[in-house]
């Protein structure tokens, strides 16, 4: 390592999807990589640092996949404004990689012919190379290497195998001096893509030998995962053991958490002299962080198992099976893991998203994954349940509350299909793109790829999503805590704060739905978290500790509000986006609060709406 | 937009049927890809799904097998073509013109 220290190489990888581009890039860099977005799109930016044997520092781009460079997606237009040098904010790349499945590379030579167009110094990486050789593939390396004019290095990036010859044949294409040549790309026609591919498969014939030993093992998996009833049954089966964890992995990680930071926030109470330090100490800070890392366990089983099984190849099985179902409501299939994921969380639910490539399918899943019921409103709609409607056998078998319970979860997913349907009509004029997806051929997952990529998951919430969750319970902090109650108040302290005077000045709005003043303060501490709505109401209607005494809170409510107020309120909980945690991994993810508002706004007009047909509902059949 | 009478293609496809109408278990060749289908909200023009569906190997001599079908309505389509495995709606298959083998 003499070299005088210099701007590093820049490096592109560039691929088909699944071709293991991205172990290839693990390989190279290591821990050394860094997860941003790209300027101005959702599209993940993932960078990563290797030094050449020879001393060189080689700054890498792992590039989103992609069948050409004509792009489609958001994804994809990253890839070919990176390569072409025009992305805002990027350099062009010194060199390119290209990355290339051994044993599928009828495609991606299609690419590579594109991609030399543009002139960049490129090096060839056959990649999963030791799965062609046990196919008995034969691949004329020189004669391939002569005929596309590039070096070619043959990795099995998995075993970080053939990495230092691939960054030497990197060094080397820089120590040479190779510059890009004239970039005569252009994007193709249909008559110059069928010319492409005519010139592909001429090389495919001259230089590779097919398969003595095709791989059978994915074909044979698919007639039992693809079945159209057998693999229906398994893909139920797994679901249902996802979101088993999430609900029952993740709980008791979630009290510890959740404990923890409780006993941190006592322990402050107990050292710290009373007073607005105090507060801001034990029901901001902690509170706020406390509030963020309790996300955490419920993210990361979920991610744990869609890692893992995206990994193995399934999830394009997943999103075949379910294609139909969901593409009733407008939806693509891979909308379904987000959506499900959502009955335990929105947030990892949105999180999830990312699995969904069509930018409108992703942005739709978005929109509507809150309107899932999640467990989070399960206290809410215990509590009010508990307090308004009688607990009795209804058609012989059924308990009411149960049936309501049952109810508030169907109107969840209707309204979600729905909402999704109307999204469709309005943002995307009814358009469904076009559904092509490549079925990948089953991989065995490596520890090592899913515990970094689970890593970058928690990182990337921590920093993100925390960076606005936070702030935004000390705000809801702040509003319930100033100004303190006078000396010799009787109401509780939260109807003097700002919180309690919006309450107040929002209450006559919320009048027709049926909602008192207590019940719009409550609102604005509830902001932060659905269930915070509990321990809110517990203190304006002057219930200590509310939910270790939800049966005396809910006594209160029935008696303080008519059944009508009490359904209002329900209908309220199904639409209204009494979730902060949710509006900020929406900013996140989409990148701009352009859809957080949006979200915002028509949950809001949901509710409302709802609330009121309720409430003029009960009111008109004499429960006001 | 350059569309082709519907009795001008049977003629001219004598023996083909579209990718849209086969079943699990066909298997044959690619004999010819048009932009000519106007399924209501496609999203993108004919000539823009013609050539998604070249990039993704729907070209006119690939040998292809229908793997599996959809639960619901056997759709959408699982398709082996040439090496790779891939799956398409029936509905985006429309303009592929394939020549299936004798069983």
């Amino acid at each position: 390592m003499s070299e005088v220290v210099m701007r590093p190489a820049r490096v592109a990888l560039v691929g088909n999807p699944n071709t293991g581009k991205t172990a290839l890039f693990n390989a190279l860099t290591g821990s050394r990589q860094k997860v941003a977005n790209y300027a101005g799109v959702t599209v993940e930016r993932k960078e990563g640092h290797a030094v050449t044997a020879a001393g060189r520092s080689l700054s890498i781009l792992d590039l989103p996949g992609t069948y050409s460079l004509r792009a489609r997606s958001p994804d994809e237009m990253v890839t070919r404004d990176a390569v072409l040098g025009k992305l805002a904010g990027e350099e062009a790349p010194d060199v390119v990689v290209a990355v290339a499945d051994a044993t599928n590379l009828r495609l991606v030579l299609r690419l590579i012919l594109e991609l030399k167009a543009v002139g960049r110094p490129m090096v060839l990486a056959l990649n999963m190379y030791d799965i062609a050789q046990r196919q008995g593939l034969r691949i004329d390396i020189e004669g391939l290497q002569r005929e596309l004019g590039c070096p070619i290095v043959t990795t099995v990036a998995t075993r970080k195998r053939g990495i230092a010859e691939l960054t030497a044949q990197v060094d080397a294409l820089i120590a040479s001096g190779a510059l890009s040549t004239d970039n005569t790309w252009h994007e193709p026609s249909a008559a110059e893509l069928r010319g492409a591919h005519g010139e592909a498969q001429r090389i495919l014939r001259a230089y590779v030998r097919p398969p003595e030993r095709p791989d059978t093992f994915t074909g044979k998996v698919d007639s039992v995962l693809l079945h159209p009833v057998a693999g229906l049954v398994i893909l139920l089966a797994l679901l249902f053991l996802m979101f088993q964890a999430v609900f029952t992995w993740a709980a008791p990680v979630e009290d510890l958490v959740d404990g923890a930071f409780g006993a941190l926030g006592a322990l402050a109470a107990q050292n710290l002299p009373d007073g607005l330090f105090k507060s801001f100490i034990t029901d901001g800070l902690i509170a706020g962080v406390g509030g963020v890392m309790v996300f955490l366990p419920r993210i990361l089983t979920l991610f744990f198992f869609i890692i893992l099984l995206e990994d193995f190849g399934y999830m394009a099985r997943a999103a075949f099976l379910l294609d139909r179902l969901m593409g009733a409501a407008g939806l693509h299939g891979r909308s379904v893991i987000p959506l499900l994921s959502s009955v335990a969380c929105a947030i990892p639910g949105i999180m999830s998203t990312r699995v969904i490539d069509n930018k409108r399918d992703r942005l739709t899943t978005i929109l509507v994954a809150p309107l899932i019921t999640c467990s989070a409103r399960i206290p809410v709609y215990a509590l009010i349940i508990s307090a308004f409607i009688p607990s009795r056998t209804v058609w012989g078998f059924a308990n009411l509350q149960g049936l309501v319970m049952f109810g508030l979860y169907a109107a969840g997913i209707l309204s979600t299909l729905a909402v999704a349907l109307v999204i469709r009509r309005i943002f995307w004029r009814g358009e469904v793109e076009p559904f092509l997806m490549e079925l990948p051929t089953y991989k065995t997952p490596s520890v090592e790829s899913v515990l970094r990529n689970l890593w970058q998951r928690a990182e990337i919430f921590v920093n993100r999503a925390g960076r606005i969750i936070f702030p935004l319970t000390i705000v809801i902090w702040f509003m319930s805590t100033f100004p303190g109650p006078p000396a010799g108040a009787t109401d509780p302290a939260i109807n003097y704060s700002l919180a309690g005077r919006l309450g107040h000045l929002l209450a006559p709005l919320l009048e027709p739905i049926g909602f008192n003043w207590q019940m719009t303060v409550a609102l604005i501490p509830g902001f932060a978290a659905r269930e915070v709505a509990v321990a809110a109401l517990g203190t304006v209607y002057s219930i200590g500790d509310a939910d270790a005494h939800v049966g005396a809170l809910a006594d209160q409510l029935a008696a303080h509000w008519s059944i009508a107020t009490g359904l209002s309120f329900l209908a309220w909980y199904v639409f209204a986006p009494q979730c902060a945690s949710t509006l900020g991994v929406v900013k996140r993810e989409t990148n701009s609060w352009r859809w957080p508002l949006i979200m915002f706004a028509y949950m809001t007009t949901l509710a409302y709406l709802a609330s009121f047909l309720v409430y003029r509902g009960a009111v008109a059949v004499g429960w006001g | 937009m350059l569309t082709q009478p519907e009795d001008a293609t049977r003629v001219a496809l004598d023996g083909c049927v579209r990718l849209s109408t086969v079943r699990a278990g066909d298997s044959g060749e690619i004999v010819e890809l048009r932009a000519e289908s106007h399924p209501d909200g496609h999203g993108v023009d004919v000539h823009e799904l013609e050539r998604r569906l070249l990039e993704f190997g729907f070209v006119e001599g690939a040998r292809f097998e229908v793997l599996h079908e959809g639960a619901i309505w056997r759709d959408p389509l699982a398709i082996r073509l040439d090496d790779m495995r891939v799956a398409l709606r029936r509905r985006d298959a429309e303009d592929v013109w394939v020549r299936l083998d004798a069983k």
